[in-house]
Formats: structure tokens, C-alpha cells, sequence
């Protein structure tokens, strides 16, 4: 490509006449690699906002209501309180972060006047302090002007305990200092290679001060902001009923030029996913509708009615089976599965082996999850740089068998195999949702060609993900041989996440099987590795550090990953909207708008 | 009649303890807790959990909360929701509205429908009318709401496109204009529910009318050379009309209660999703003091119609 071609191509980014994402594709052709690509944009004077939704309307307002439809109604406003992510769409949609997550996990400037680096100033060399400078002239919804003051407040108010913030863990090992009316200083403890956390995304909603000053601590639940929000946000508060509806209205003082584009915003909650995708897709009530989980083969007949289509961004869900290498047969000090007793089978890696290719992931993607998961032999897929290149996954019953046989596990009268004595028989658990049922019989046959006898079972979801001490069938006690869920990695940076992989966050009795280390399987080079990576400052030694973690627990198939998930939401046809994966959906709602 | 009324509120105090203990002490022992979602959070630290159960005094033995429970009710306080952290109370008025007028309106559509049927269904047994009527009453009563819910909705959303399936408790239109939109709203809900009460309503006021009509009075008022319109709607209506009007006083806790599928379906913001809402959430105190509310209902109109009847026929007496 010539100069001048790439000239006139920018310039017709500048007139809105081509789009960002084209530009870097055809940039992409040529071999200009998309980071590249960006920063030519940017050298010439193309701004970096909303870098994944181009923003077409030139006034804000005019664009009438926009309806948005979540299956499971908002319940509170207050984003530190919001337990699920249905709370925190809701209260994203009045308050605002410093940054937030775009779909390809890059960081995305909301309160903040630009993201910190190196570069800038705003990254220490030692890792462990971060300076983030405010946005001049941005008002809370009542006139008052947002200072650092506010996000000073916001640290108080969620570290303290008392306050019982669902956020706690962001802001309690952190200190936040004021340097100027427009500027704080984030202090860490030791070196933080992934400082994003806190102020960042859904746990770094800010707070004003001057409305949740007298309500810190104790007295948290009476403030009446939480459920009348005022925040810095696109629109603003009108009426909430706590599990049915939200409205809200146009924000004429937001801090960003000709956002946003609705005059009214409309949240209802309450029904199942199935009918809302429907209240989208075919009878066109509502314009956007959340987390459809629900069979890739329903959403598709609905679409054909052509009022609106199904977006899926990836993000940090992993559909995955994790093998028990101790025994849950056996009791031991009061628990079972605990790391003092050892699997009779699981604990030889040959079985691991043989099980990990009895699992058709691709069918499973095709028949059973669609556009709602991609097949994968990697615990972490996103972002890409910390994804495994080396991990490959195969389905073949005939090698498993093969297997099996050299490791001298003999089929008995009845077909299944056994060694000394010890049958290769499991109970394999799930949680009770129609997918995953279908996953656990397409693995159990393939098993059961391979003379493995699999005893399934399924408990209800609101045991299976409880931490109810007292019940045996939740998933961190893991009284079973097997088990499948899913597991959220909430950032872009899979570092608090691949916690579950090493030794001193093993789930057990004394931690009331609140350990993040559910499997029990432990390997001292994770270990090492791990600690490693969280002091690492320079970012691609820490990825491979991570990814090393990755592949050892991958390798030992102790984790067999099934399906990298993605986030699946239906919109009208001619709604464009910001979806990310690691972020709410409404994290960047300012930037919506109807073409 | 005083003495009847207080033996009979005395009686309900203990009933209802005993309701509300057994309540309490099901839903403590009952698996999954509140917190349930911060479980697969790796940013939520466990001592957030923990803290969180200790601060709600879910750790305390079964017995000291049901008694702290108990004595908060006493004085008023009906405690908080654990998933919005706002009072049940306020909670609970915010759908009782909705709830009233749903579920109240297909009450009057199904007593609308079912009267004059079942009436003139009696009035002419084995009929062809009564054949017919019979028949749809039975397949009104047979088919569950949830199934004529998701067919009226195919009908008339998907395929017609005529109403709104999704119900929205405020509509953004004034005057004349928010009537039609509440009606269009509305209609498919309240014809659910009614049709599916008419149908059990209709049987009940044939069969009751049926038992007057054969009696020795009415042949007598026959007899005197009265029309059979006035036979029927003074002499004999009336009087059967007195086990209906128990059935519906006993159908009013119901009403309130509202109807748990259908609200689910519609998207109703009533007390019925409350409840179902609070269920998949875990919310004990929500759950607690909606099915508290129900017990209490129930006793309350047990004990209206006990008194409307004897009120409506003098052969009952109260001593």
C-alpha cells in the first residue's frame, strides 16, 4: 500500500466515512498490525474514543427512548453493593469508573483524563504506585463537580469492612492519596504488574462524597442513594423499582461532546432468557437484552424474523471439568476429598490422559453451545497474549483405549476396565442447566466406549455454587470424582484468577472450603511460577509466567477445559451498541446509539 | 357474635406462630445461600463472604434468629432484603398495586363469565348449552396457565403482533392514551387468569344452583304463577349464591398472593415474582415475610367467610 493510499484511508476515517475497524482491517491486509494501525490513527489526529463503537450522531439527544430488557431484574444502585452483574448493568448506567474494558480488554478512559503508563508519568518503575489524573469539568447529576476528593472517598468507603462493599477486595490492601483537586496517587503494597483493578471497571464505580459521607461503615444500608442514584453518568435517575423497572433521562451535562444519543432509558427486569430474546428478536418490544443463555439453535429460528441479531464478544468465562485426585470416597478428620488421601485411579496421570481425549469439544460447541462458546484446551483464552499456544485438544476414543490398555487397566465381564481391583467408575457433578446436561451424556458415552463407567450427577444450582458449610453438594467440596461449571475471569489479566491453581488456596475444612484452589491438586513449579508472575513488572515474562501455570495444570489433566464462552446479548437491528466481555454491557452506553 | 369473633381471633395468634416457626425453621434449613453468586467471584475475597453472613446474622443458631425474627415483627420491623438491602416492607407495597389490579380484574372477568353460564348452564341441564359449557369448562380447568400463556402470547405477540408481552408497571403516555396502553397490556394476563378461574367458578355455580333448583320452594314459587326469570335470579340465585360467596372470600388470599406462573410469563411485577424472585435469590427475609403475609391472608378470610356465611344464611348461628 502506498502513502497516499493510507492518507486518503485515514482521511476517510476522519469523515466518519469508514469505519476504525475496517481501517485497521485493511491496514491488517497489508501488514500494519492492528496496535499500529491505531496509533496511526491517532498520530493523525483521529480520537482514540470508543475505539470499538464509532460514534456517529453530532448532537446528543433526539434519538427517543431506548429499552433494555435484563431477565433477571436490578435489585439495588449502588454499584460496591451490586452482587451480580444485573446490578452492576443498572448501576453503570449513573455512575462511572476512571477507565473501563473494552472487548478487546484494552483499557478505556471514562473519569480518568487519560490512561496511566509509563510513558506519561503515571506508572512507577517499582511498580507500586499509580497516578491517575481526573477529568476537569465533569458534574454529579445535582451540579456539584466531581474532585479527587470523590475517589478518595470511594477507597474509604469501600475498604471499610463494616461497609460490607461487594469491592472490598480492590480497595482494602491499597492506600489512595490526593495529590491536587484532579489528581490521586493509588499506593500498593508490594510491586502490582496488574494495577487496574481498583477505580477500573465494574468494582471502580465512583461515589459521590458529599451524598455518601454519613453513610460509611455500619450505617452503608441507609443511605438513601442507594437507591436514588446520583452519579456522573449518561443519563439520569427518574424511578427504580427494585426487581422490575428502571427509567432514566438524558444527562444534559455529561462530560463527553454529543452523548449521549437516548432522551429516555428504560431497564426491565424479571421473566427467563428464552422470552427475552424473543421480546427482542421477534416481536421487537425491547431493543437490547443481556446474557442469553439459551441454545444457539433457538436464537437462530428467532433471528430469522430479522428484527434483531445476536452479538457474542469473548470474555473470561471458562465452561471447564476438573478431575479429583483425592479421595471423596473416604473420610478423613471430618472432610472428605482432602489432600491427606489419594484418588485409587485419578491419581494416575495415564487415566487423566485417556479422559481428556474422550471429550468431544467440538461437538459440544456445535450441537450444543453454538455461537455461545468456542472448543479449547486452554484454562485462559483472553486476551490472547496470555492464551496457551502450545495446549491442543483431540477427541479419539481408539488412543484413549490404547492408553488404558498399556497402563494395564483390563475390561472386566460387564466391558468397563479395572487394575488391582479398582474400577475406573465416577461420579461426575454439575450444576442442573439443560446444556450442561447434554455435555455430561455426550462425555459419558464416549466413556463408556472406552470401558469407563461415568455416574451422573446433577444438583440444583443454588446448591451447587453455595458456600453452605453444612451441605456436601456444593462445588468447593467437590465430593465427587469429577465435576463441570463455569468460572468467571472478571479482568483482562488472568492473575487473581489462576489463584485457583496454587497450594495455599486449597479448599478444605479449616478454610470452611472457601479456598479458591478447588481441585487440590498441587505442582511446586506453579507454585513458583505464580509468585513469580505477581512481582514480574515486565508485562510479556509475567504472561508467559501465567501461561506457564496454565499448561502445567492443563498438562497434568487435572483442569480439562471445554469452551472459552462468550458473552451473548440480542439488539435491534439498528441500535448500535459497545458490548464487551469484560466489562458491563453498559460500560460504555454513553457511546450508543440508532442508525 | 363478639364472643365467636374474639374466641376465633385468639385462636388464630397461636396458629399463626405455629406457621411462622414452622416457616422460619424450613427455610433456615433449607440449602444455598444469598451470597451464592460472589462464590465463582475470585474478586470477592471469602472474608468478604464470611463477614457479609456474620453482618446479616446468618452464622447465630436457628432459634435465637427466629426469636429476634419474631420480636422484630412484633414491633413493626419486617427487616431488609438481603439482594436490594431495602426494607421487605416497602418492598412488598411496591407490588401489591399491580398484583390487586391483575389479578383482582380477572377475578370480576371470571365471576362475569361464570355467573350467567353457570346459571343458565342449570337452569336448562343437559342441554346443548350445558353440554358445551360443561365441556369448555373442563378444558378451561385442564390446561395450565403457563401453557395458555405462552399460546396467547405466540398468537397474538409474535404472530399478529397485536399486544406487548413484556407488562411495564409505568407506561410513558398520559390520559386516554395510558388506558389503551394498559389495556393492551393487560388484556392477555387477565384473560389467562380469568378463563382459567371461570372455568372451575362456572362448575361450582351449576352445581350449586342445580341443588336449589330442585328444592320444594322453588316448585312452590313456580307453582304461584311467578315468571321464570324472577324464579331464578331472586328465588333461587340467592341462595345459591351462598357456598359461591365462601368459595370467592376463600379466593381473596389468592388475589393478593397473586399468580406466581403467569406473573412469571408476563413479566408482572406482582407479589407472585416477588416471591420467585426472592426464592432464586435466596432471600430469606423477602421469602419469609411474603409467605408470612399469605398465612396470615388466609386465616383473616377463613374467618370472613365463616362470618359472611352466617351473615348470608340465618340457619347458622354463632353461639
Amino acid at each position: 500500500m502506498k502513502d497516499q493510499e493510507l492518507g486518503q484511508l485515514i482521511a476517510r476515517v476522519k469523515e466518519g466515512a469508514l469505519s476504525r475497524r475496517s481501517f485497521i482491517k485493511k491496514a491488517a491486509a497489508v501488514g500494519l498490525a492492528a496496535p499500529f494501525a491505531n496509533q496511526l490513527l491517532a498520530f493523525n489526529g483521529v480520537a482514540m474514543a470508543n475505539a470499538t463503537l464509532p460514534y456517529k450522531p453530532t448532537k446528543a439527544g433526539g434519538g427517543g427512548p431506548l429499552k433494555m430488557l435484563l431477565w433477571q431484574a436490578p435489585t439495588l444502585l449502588n454499584p460496591h453493593f451490586a452482587s451480580g452483574t444485573k446490578d452492576q448493568i443498572a448501576s453503570r448506567v449513573f455512575f462511572e469508573p476512571l477507565a473501563g474494558w473494552d472487548k478487546d480488554g484494552n483499557l478505556f478512559p471514562q473519569l480518568a483524563a487519560e490512561i496511566p503508563s509509563r510513558a506519561n508519568g503515571g506508572l512507577s518503575a517499582d511498580g507500586k504506585e499509580v497516578i491517575w489524573k481526573l477529568k476537569q469539568g465533569v458534574k454529579w447529576h445535582d451540579g456539584k463537580p466531581f474532585t479527587a476528593d470523590d475517589a478518595v472517598f470511594t477507597w474509604e468507603y469501600a475498604a471499610d469492612p463494616a461497609t460490607a462493599a461487594y469491592t472490598t477486595g480492590s480497595y482494602k490492601d491499597i492506600k489512595v492519596e490526593k495529590i491536587d483537586s484532579h489528581t490521586i496517587k493509588v499506593i500498593f503494597q508490594n510491586s502490582t504488574p496488574f494495577w487496574a483493578d481498583a477505580f477500573v471497571g465494574v468494582a471502580g464505580m465512583i461515589l459521590p462524597k458529599h451524598l455518601f459521607a454519613d453513610y460509611k461503615g455500619a450505617k452503608s444500608r441507609e443511605a438513601p442513594t442507594n437507591l436514588k442514584p446520583v452519579g456522573t453518568g449518561p443519563y439520569r435517575f427518574v424511578e427504580f423499582k427494585p426487581g422490575d423497572i428502571l427509567t432514566a433521562e438524558r444527562n444534559p451535562d455529561y462530560h463527553v461532546a454529543n452523548q449521549p444519543h437516548f432522551d429516555t432509558l428504560e431497564v426491565k427486569g424479571g421473566g427467563d432468557a428464552v422470552s427475552a430474546a424473543r421480546a427482542v428478536l421477534q416481536t421487537g418490544e425491547y431493543d437490547y437484552a443481556w446474557n442469553l443463555q439459551v441454545e444457539d439453535e433457538i436464537l437462530k429460528r428467532m433471528e430469522t424474523g430479522g428484527r434483531g441479531k445476536i452479538s457474542a464478544v469473548p470474555s473470561g468465562n471458562i465452561e471447564f471439568i476438573m478431575l479429583n485426585t483425592t479421595d471423596p470416597w473416604t473420610e478423613v478428620d471430618g472432610e472428605r476429598s482432602s489432600i491427606k488421601t489419594k484418588h485409587p485411579t485419578l491419581t494416575d496421570p495415564k487415566v487423566r490422559e485417556a479422559m481428556n481425549l474422550l471429550i468431544d469439544r467440538d461437538s459440544i460447541q456445535k450441537f450444543i453451545y453454538g455461537r455461545g462458546g468456542t472448543a479449547t484446551a486452554s484454562f485462559v483464552n483472553a486476551p490472547a497474549k496470555f492464551k496457551s499456544t502450545k495446549l491442543k485438544y483431540e477427541f479419539n476414543i481408539d488412543k484413549a483405549n490404547k492408553i488404558l490398555d498399556e497402563a494395564g487397566y483390563k475390561r472386566g465381564s460387564d466391558g468397563m476396565r479395572e487394575k488391582d481391583g479398582k474400577k475406573l467408575k465416577y461420579v461426575f457433578q454439575t450444576s442442573i442447566n439443560a446444556p450442561r446436561q447434554k455435555c455430561q451424556q455426550i462425555i459419558k458415552q464416549a466413556c463408556q466406549r472406552a470401558g469407563i463407567d461415568i455416574e451422573l450427577k446433577s444438583i440444583t444450582a443454588s446448591v451447587f455454587f453455595s458456600s453452605d458449610v453444612a451441605n456436601p453438594d456444593t462445588y468447593t467440596k467437590f465430593y465427587a470424582d469429577m465435576q463441570m461449571y463455569t468460572t468467571t475471569q472478571p479482568q483482562p489479566d488472568p492473575e487473581r484468577f489462576l489463584n485457583q491453581f496454587v497450594s495455599w488456596e486449597i479448599a478444605n475444612k479449616q478454610n470452611k472450603w472457601l479456598g479458591r484452589n478447588v481441585s487440590r491438586y498441587t505442582d511446586k513449579a506453579a507454585d513458583e511460577a505464580y509468585t513469580a508472575a505477581q512481582k514480574e513488572l515486565d508485562p510479556d515474562k509475567r504472561a508467559a509466567l501465567l501461561i506457564k501455570v496454565n499448561e502445567i495444570f492443563c498438562e497434568a489433566h487435572v483442569i480439562q477445559p471445554l469452551l472459552s464462552r462468550t458473552a451473548v446479548a440480542a439488539a435491534a437491528n439498528n441500535l448500535f451498541h459497545d458490548h464487551s466481555g469484560w466489562d458491563s454491557d453498559t460500560w460504555n452506553l454513553a457511546a450508543w446509539y440508532r442508525g | 357474635m363478639g364472643a365467636y369473633l374474639l374466641r376465633r381471633l385468639l385462636i388464630a395468634v397461636p396458629s399463626l406462630l405455629g406457621i411462622s416457626l414452622i416457616l422460619f425453621t424450613v427455610l433456615a434449613m433449607a440449602p444455598g445461600d444469598p451470597f451464592s453468586e460472589m462464590a465463582t467471584n475470585p474478586n470477592v475475597p471469602p472474608e468478604v463472604r464470611e463477614a457479609l453472613r456474620a453482618s446479616f446474622g446468618l452464622n447465630d443458631p436457628i432459634m435465637v434468629r427466629y426469636l429476634r425474627w419474631l420480636s422484630n415483627m412484633v414491633q413493626g420491623d419486617w427487616g431488609f432484603s438481603f439482594a436490594s438491602r431495602i426494607n421487605v416492607d416497602d418492598l412488598i407495597l411496591q407490588r401489591v398495586p399491580t398484583t390487586l389490579f391483575i389479578v383482582g380484574s380477572s377475578q370480576i372477568l371470571a365471576l362475569c363469565i361464570a355467573l350467567p353460564v353457570g346459571i343458565y348452564a342449570a337452569t336448562r341441564p343437559y342441554s346443548m348449552f350445558d353440554q358445551i359449557a360443561n365441556t369448555l369448562a373442563f378444558i378451561g380447568f385442564s390446561l395450565p396457565t403457563f401453557f395458555t400463556g405462552l399460546l396467547l402470547i405466540l398468537i397474538f405477540s409474535v404472530t399478529l403482533d397485536w399486544f406487548p408481552f413484556v407488562y411495564r408497571s409505568d407506561i410513558a403516555a398520559t390520559g386516554w392514551r395510558w388506558y389503551w396502553e394498559m389495556f393492551r397490556q393487560a388484556i392477555m394476563p387477565i384473560t389467562v387468569l380469568g378463563l382459567f378461574q371461570a372455568a372451575s367458578y362456572t362448575r361450582y355455580v351449576r352445581s350449586a344452583v342445580l341443588d336449589v333448583i330442585r328444592l320444594d320452594y322453588v316448585t312452590t314459587a313456580r307453582a304461584k304463577g311467578l315468571s321464570g326469570q324472577t324464579v331464578t335470579l331472586r328465588h333461587v340465585t340467592r341462595n345459591a349464591l351462598i357456598p359461591v360467596v365462601t368459595l370467592v372470600a376463600l379466593q381473596m388470599p389468592a388475589v393478593f398472593g397473586g399468580a406466581i406462573v403467569t406473573e412469571q410469563i408476563f413479566r408482572i411485577p406482582g407479589i407472585g415474582s416477588l416471591l420467585i424472585d426472592a426464592i432464586l435469590a435466596n432471600d430469606t427475609p423477602v421469602i419469609m415475610a411474603v409467605t408470612f403475609v399469605f398465612a396470615c391472608l388466609v386465616v383473616l378470610f377463613n374467618l370472613i367467610a365463616d362470618i359472611l356465611y352466617g351473615w348470608l344464611d340465618p340457619r347458622i348461628s354463632f353461639s
